[in-house]
């Protein structure tokens, strides 16, 4: 096992570079080539046909967030406020209020995230101990015509479904 | 190794004592000796110390316990032969009055004493042109002073005209405007920039043409600069590795990986072994994607559109193998301290081979085209031209220094993650052209091939996570259920990971040089201060030696083959 020192060659002395045309030639054959394979066989193109085709987006995709619920729809966060803590662009804001249902003490009865602000780092997710925040929607496009909307609040938050089944997303990682 | 760099040190300044500091020494200078020092530093072939890394200051108002001065000056250096490391500290009293410039042994030192002027307000005395450079000319205050505000911002409203700067260089170079007008000519000033498709991001350079040749040449960078190290500054040592993807975000995950490398040194934490291959692997991937695009858009320049498909196109498949393994395509923020953030996926092997294999295509497809083509020669040998010793004062680093003949790689100089047990070759140069340039470049890209095959080959399975609860979040498992898991949960994310108070350098070879992190740790979460070394601000700093006497369509190319990418650039 070693790492070797060499010095790159350096071509274009020899007469048939120097002539020119020979190479030019060969270059043109490689570039014919790609044109007739994708002439005859356009399906491996490396066009996609977007927004007709969608990319692939696989379980560890970080996208757009949701707020997971209990069996019987209730919001899982506790209001513990590690993942306001934890994010690094400081674009969650949560206020919390009480909770009745025994489930906890504590339930959000606000909780905002500045999509403008947001760079989709996953910190969120990682600080959870609830397993509360996702970003498996599977949404990667967050486009809109004004401002306001991309503050996404609670309901929007609760209301988006998981794009994935649960054994692919624990299987990502999750 | 460092013994000797010591005794030499020992012999030279017997009054001085140098320290050691993980790979680094360090000696501590006054201020009326810091010329005699530095001369000697450099000039002395047994010290030899020719690369100046970097600059900074660092300003102690709030650091605890803190006696003496507030602001210290580092001086980075390396003799790269050796693998020495060297850090030079020195007190300034005033900053007004500063410190001398070492301008004149170092080119590098031109822009790094600007930004350490521009970011902390030290002057130096004797500079040739000290003036701001990421921020802009109308900027008041000095950011990356403890007592600035991290939210004023400021707006810049009028552009910098460079015209006094533009004639400096002019002068400098002997060149007499009236000449020319005795024979009806006169020359031109033109702004190539900054936003302009051949700039390949917010860069400006400002030339002075005669015809078409350029006679001189003064840039003006920090377009994007963003303020990552005052950033830095207010966020804890996690919360920084998504912000270092949005340095050379061509290859986001060398960032993470020289990030976390240069913390966990400092800690002491030793990785686990999967976790350094997973490292290998990945950062040698990213060191082919970065040299794909660099190719890719230089040949465009160059007028070789279709390059750019066979190259790009593989770029762009190779960020479906990304985006599948961290979640995002251009920000993976894939590292933690002390690890990964998630292990490979199933099936990993078969998707990495595919891509390695299409992309070996498509960088043999380009070569066919460009290796032995008279147009591609006659444009790229023999023009911008940087001799060794102009790269290694500029502090030139990585294939741009390597394409000189000078076959430094911390790879191979002072390697880590077992990078000595790899067979490899390093491609160096010789004439230090853009064709050396571009070169090097095509074929480090099939040493990183090869590099990779060897480590998918070679991973051991085990955890990606070294178990240690000061540095790693628990598994989600222990933090659902346990309450122990939950407690260490709860404490790293409100604390941070804390490291013992101290200040160190650490680097790592990324795609375009020397990236090196310059931290100083007041013991807590978060860093009291960190320094990017960004490869591409020193190769900026030499870019006008380079294009100089050459043409306007040159000075294009040649920006593409340095490969300057904002991010890292600007900050
Ligand atoms: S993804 Fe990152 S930036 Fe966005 S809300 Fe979560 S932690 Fe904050
Ligand atoms: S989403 Fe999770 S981390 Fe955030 S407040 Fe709710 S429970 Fe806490």
């Amino acid at each position: 096992m070693s790492i070797k020192v060499r010095v790159v060659e350096r071509k274009g002395r020899t007469f048939l570079e120097q002539l020119y045309l020979v190479e030019v030639v060969k270059g043109m054959t490689v570039t014919l080539g790609h044109f007739f394979r994708n002439l005859l066989d356009n399906s491996r193109l490396y066009v996609r046909h977007y927004p007709e085709v969608k990319p692939e987006i696989s379980p560890r995709w970080r996208g757009r967030h949701r707020l997971t619920r209990h069996e019987d729809g209730s919001v899982k966060c506790v209001a513990c406020f590690m993942c306001q803590t934890n994010c690094p662009s400081n674009c969650i804001m949560i206020e919390a209020g009480e909770r009745f249902d025994g489930r906890s003490e504590k339930m959000p009865v606000k909780f905002d995230i500045d999509l403008l602000e947001c760079i989709y780092c996953g910190y969120c997710v990682e600080a959870c101990p609830m397993d509360a925040i996702r970003m498996d929607t599977g949404i990667f496009s967050v486009t809109s015509n004004s401002r306001e909307s991309l503050l996404i609040g609670l309901e929007q938050l609760m209301e988006t479904p998981g794009g994935f089944s649960e054994v692919d997303y624990h299987k990502g990682g999750g | 190794m460092t013994d000797t760099v010591s005794e030499k040190l020992r012999a030279l300044f017997p009054d001085i004592e140098p320290q050691k500091v993980l790979d680094a020494t360090v000696i501590d200078v006054e201020p009326e000796r810091l010329m005699v020092v530095m001369e000697r530093l450099k000039t002395y072939p047994d010290l030899d110390f020719s690369l100046l890394l970097d600059i900074t200051a660092v300003d102690y108002l709030t650091y605890p316990g803190q006696q003496g001065g507030r602001f210290r000056v580092v001086y980075t250096l390396r003799n790269w032969k050796r693998n020495w490391l060297l850090q030079v500290r020195t007190p300034v009293a005033d900053p007004e009055l500063g410190l001398p410039t070492v301008s004149g042994l170092w080119g590098a030192a031109d822009w790094a004493e600007r930004e350490v002027y521009d970011q902390y307000g030290i002057r130096f005395q004797g500079h040739p042109d000290l003036r701001r450079i990421l921020n802009h000319w109308q900027f008041e205050g000095h950011p990356l002073r403890k007592d600035y505000d991290i939210y004023k911002g400021q707006v810049c409203y009028e552009p910098d005209r460079l015209e006094k700067e533009i004639r400096a260089r002019l002068a400098a170079k002997g060149i007499d405007q009236s000449t020319m007008s005795d024979i009806n000519t006169e020359m031109m000033f033109l702004n190539l920039g900054p936003s302009h498709p051949a700039t390949h991001g917010a860069i400006r350079i400002f030339t002075a043409l005669d015809g078409e040749t350029i006679m001189a040449n003064v840039n003006e960078i920090g377009y994007l600069h963003r303020g990552f190290e005052k950033t830095a500054e207010n966020r804890t040592y996690n919360q920084i590795i998504p912000l270092t993807d949005r340095l050379n975000y061509c290859s986001a995950l060398m960032n993470n990986i020289a990030y976390v490398k240069a913390v966990e040194s400092w800690l002491g934490i030793e990785i686990t072994d999967r976790a350094m291959f997973m490292r290998v692997i990945l950062g040698e991937f990213f060191r082919v994607q970065d040299h794909l695009v660099c190719l890719a858009a230089n040949l465009v320049d160059m007028g070789g559109l279709t390059n750019y498909w066979y190259l790009y196109n593989e770029k762009e498949a190779s960020y479906d193998f990304i985006s599948r393994l961290t979640g995002a395509r251009l920000t993976s923020s894939f590292t933690r301290i002390g690890g990964m953030y998630r292990d490979f996926y199933e099936g990993w092997e078969a998707d990495l081979e595919r891509q390695l294999q299409a992309i070996e295509k498509g960088v043999n497809d380009s070569l066919k085209l460009v290796l032995q083509n008279r147009i591609v020669h006659d444009r790229t040998q023999g023009t911008c031209v940087l001799s060794p010793e102009k790269a290694l004062s500029y502090g030139y680093t990585g294939p741009n220094l390597r394409s000189t003949g000078i076959a430094f790689d911390l790879r191979k100089d002072n390697p880590y993650y077992h990078y000595d047990s790899f067979d490899f070759d390093i491609p160096i140069g010789s004439r230090g052209d853009i064709y050396d340039r571009i070169m090097v470049r095509f074929e480090e890209i099939f040493e990183s091939i090869k590099i990779i095959r060897q480590a998918v080959k070679r991973i051991p399975a085990g955890p990606v996570f070294v178990d240690d609860h000061r540095v790693a979040l628990p598994p989600k498992e222990q933090v659902y259920h346990k309450i122990e898991g939950l407690a260490n949960h709860f404490k790293l994310i409100f604390e941070g990971v804390k490291t013992p108070a101290g200040e160190w350098y650490d680097s790592y070879e990324a795609a375009n040089g020397e990236l090196g992190f310059h931290f100083v740790s007041d013991g807590s979460g978060t860093p009291y201060k960190l320094k990017v070394r960004p490869p591409c601000f020193y190769a900026m700093s030499g870019f006008h030696e380079m294009i100089e006497g050459e043409m306007i369509a040159d000075a294009i190319i040649n920006l593409g083959s340095i490969n300057i990418i904002g991010g890292e650039l600007d900050r």
